[in-house]
């Protein structure tokens, strides 16, 4: 590990009653607050910034209701330090529609019944959403073994399935235009 | 279930994160790589650290390299960077398929190898896999750097060699000749939970029998560990289904669960015999 550069720089190093300012960037647009280091990203989200759209479950990492997407990739928000988090670009459900016109992935979700009580959904979106930008000709059954990472109540999951399926074309559809 | 109070440490180079390391460890300091362990234990306040070494920031800790007939895996490296082959020949291919049975995709994009390995839980993949093929892990610290081998490194149930003030900051996988056959076979209640028992084996067939054969076993004993009375067996036989099914009634029987109610031990013993028996299948596939 010698090839690594040591250099003098900045350490934040804070008390424990100290409250961090970070500036997090969330759906394009930038909000300032004021946090304790034990303070997750999810409870961040919630509590600070007023994005309720992302639920807290179970808060140690089992449910994913609190998937949101953090420079490109899903992760659990209850798992993640909002100190961790500043400067990475955060994407919630409520940035998921433009304006009034829904995501294909909401849109799905609505068609096909893919929520009843609606509280694993945002997470269950996100997830999706994710991925199929990540990995938008991933086959079925790498599919199912993704979304096997969160859970629904009302064991809805037949519909959720149908839904992201169903939006996996629809994110696909504008790659198969001419030209590109 | 939110987690204590802590004070957190981002540190951008590794010596600084030594040092802040040095003198944080004895005050319950530790190291924060990815978190799907750590923040969760947190969380049930299984875990309130007082201070929190968070190496995310710390440069050149993602290094994932080939060198010296082995692959380097940087403390950073999250275990999504396996879903693809990352290195050629048989040792990218079993990473893939040992990533997959890892906890679930969102977990996979933050947590990391090195911190698995560090966690030491005995029904980790990783710690299989290291165990198996005989990783050396680099621990650094500010006294400096030494180079621990699998065999000494996992030590019992969340317990590994590591000090206090000592970063897991590599850790090395030999790489496997082109002719190495492997297969995995893990057992889980649900998609994604702890593995109740995992085996892992290794095999090259020369001449019609087996050579350089490896059988590990997880999420049975405090620790995987190769399974020497199984080995034995195979090295040096033609492969074949009655060979395959002596290597695994022997691993069954030489392995001492943690659990030794008869119950538990019976049932966990049974699915070593399984598990082990399934993996040697599929490396002969």
């Amino acid at each position: 590990m010698s090839d690594i550069e040591v250099t003098a720089d900045t350490e934040r190093a804070f008390t424990l009653n100290d409250r961090i300012e970070i500036t997090l960037s969330i759906n394009r647009r930038n909000y300032v607050v004021k946090v304790e280091s034990r303070h997750t990203l999810a409870d961040v989200l919630r509590d600070q910034c007023g994005l309720t759209g992302t639920n807290s479950g179970c808060e140690h990492g089992v449910c994913g209701s609190c998937t949101v997407i953090v420079d490109g990739a899903p992760l659990r928000s209850c798992l993640m330090f909002a100190v961790q988090a500043g400067g990475k670009a955060i994407r919630t459900i409520e940035g998921l529609a433009d304006g009034e016109h829904l995501h294909p992935m909401q849109r799905a979700f609505i068609e096909h019944h893919g929520l009843q009580c609606g509280f694993c959904t945002p997470g269950f979106i996100m997830l999706a959403v994710a991925l199929l930008e990540r990995e938008p000709d991933i086959g079925d059954e790498d599919l199912l073994e993704v979304l096997s990472s969160n859970l629904c109540r009302c064991t809805g999951y037949q519909n959720i399935l149908k839904a992201v399926r169903a939006a996996a074309t629809l994110m696909r559809a504008p790659r198969a235009e001419p030209g590109e | 279930m939110k987690p204590a109070k802590f004070v957190h440490h981002a540190p951008k180079t590794l010596a600084n994160a030594l040092a802040i390391l040095a003198q944080v460890a004895p005050l319950d300091g530790r190291i924060l790589a990815g978190g799907q362990s750590l923040v969760a234990a947190m969380a049930l306040r299984l875990a309130q650290p007082a201070h929190l070494v968070d190496i995310n920031g710390v440069a050149g800790l993602e290094r994932l390299a080939v060198a010296n007939a082995e692959l380097s895996i940087g403390a950073c490296v999250r275990h999504a960077a396996f879903h693809r082959p990352v290195a050629d020949g048989p040792l990218g291919r079993l990473l893939s398929a040992v990533v997959r049975q890892i906890a679930h995709y969102p977990i996979r994009t933050r947590g990391t190898f090195c911190g698995s390995l560090a966690n030491a839980d005995p029904a980790s993949e990783w710690c299989l896999v290291a165990a198996t093929l005989g990783a050396r892990m680099v621990a650094l610290s500010a006294r400096g750097e030494r180079v621990i081998a699998a065999e000494d490194f996992f030590r019992g149930i969340m317990m590994s060699a590591l000090q206090a003030d000592e970063l897991l900051a590599e850790a090395r996988l030999p790489l496997l000749s082109a002719a190495t056959r492997f297969g995995f076979h893990e057992f889980s209640r649900r998609a994604g939970d702890f593995a109740m028992a995992m085996a892992l084996a290794l095999y090259r067939i020369e001449g019609g029998r087996i050579a350089g054969a490896r059988i590990g076993i997880g999420g049975v004993e405090e620790r995987p560990r190769r399974i020497a009375e199984a080995e034995a067996l195979l090295e040096g036989q033609p492969p074949s289904d009655e060979r395959f099914r002596a290597a695994a009634e022997a691993a069954a029987g030489a392995v001492s669960p943690i659990d030794q109610s008869a119950e538990v031990a019976g049932y966990k013993r049974d699915l070593v015999r399984a598990l082990a028996y399934r993996a040697l299948e599929q490396a002969a596939a």
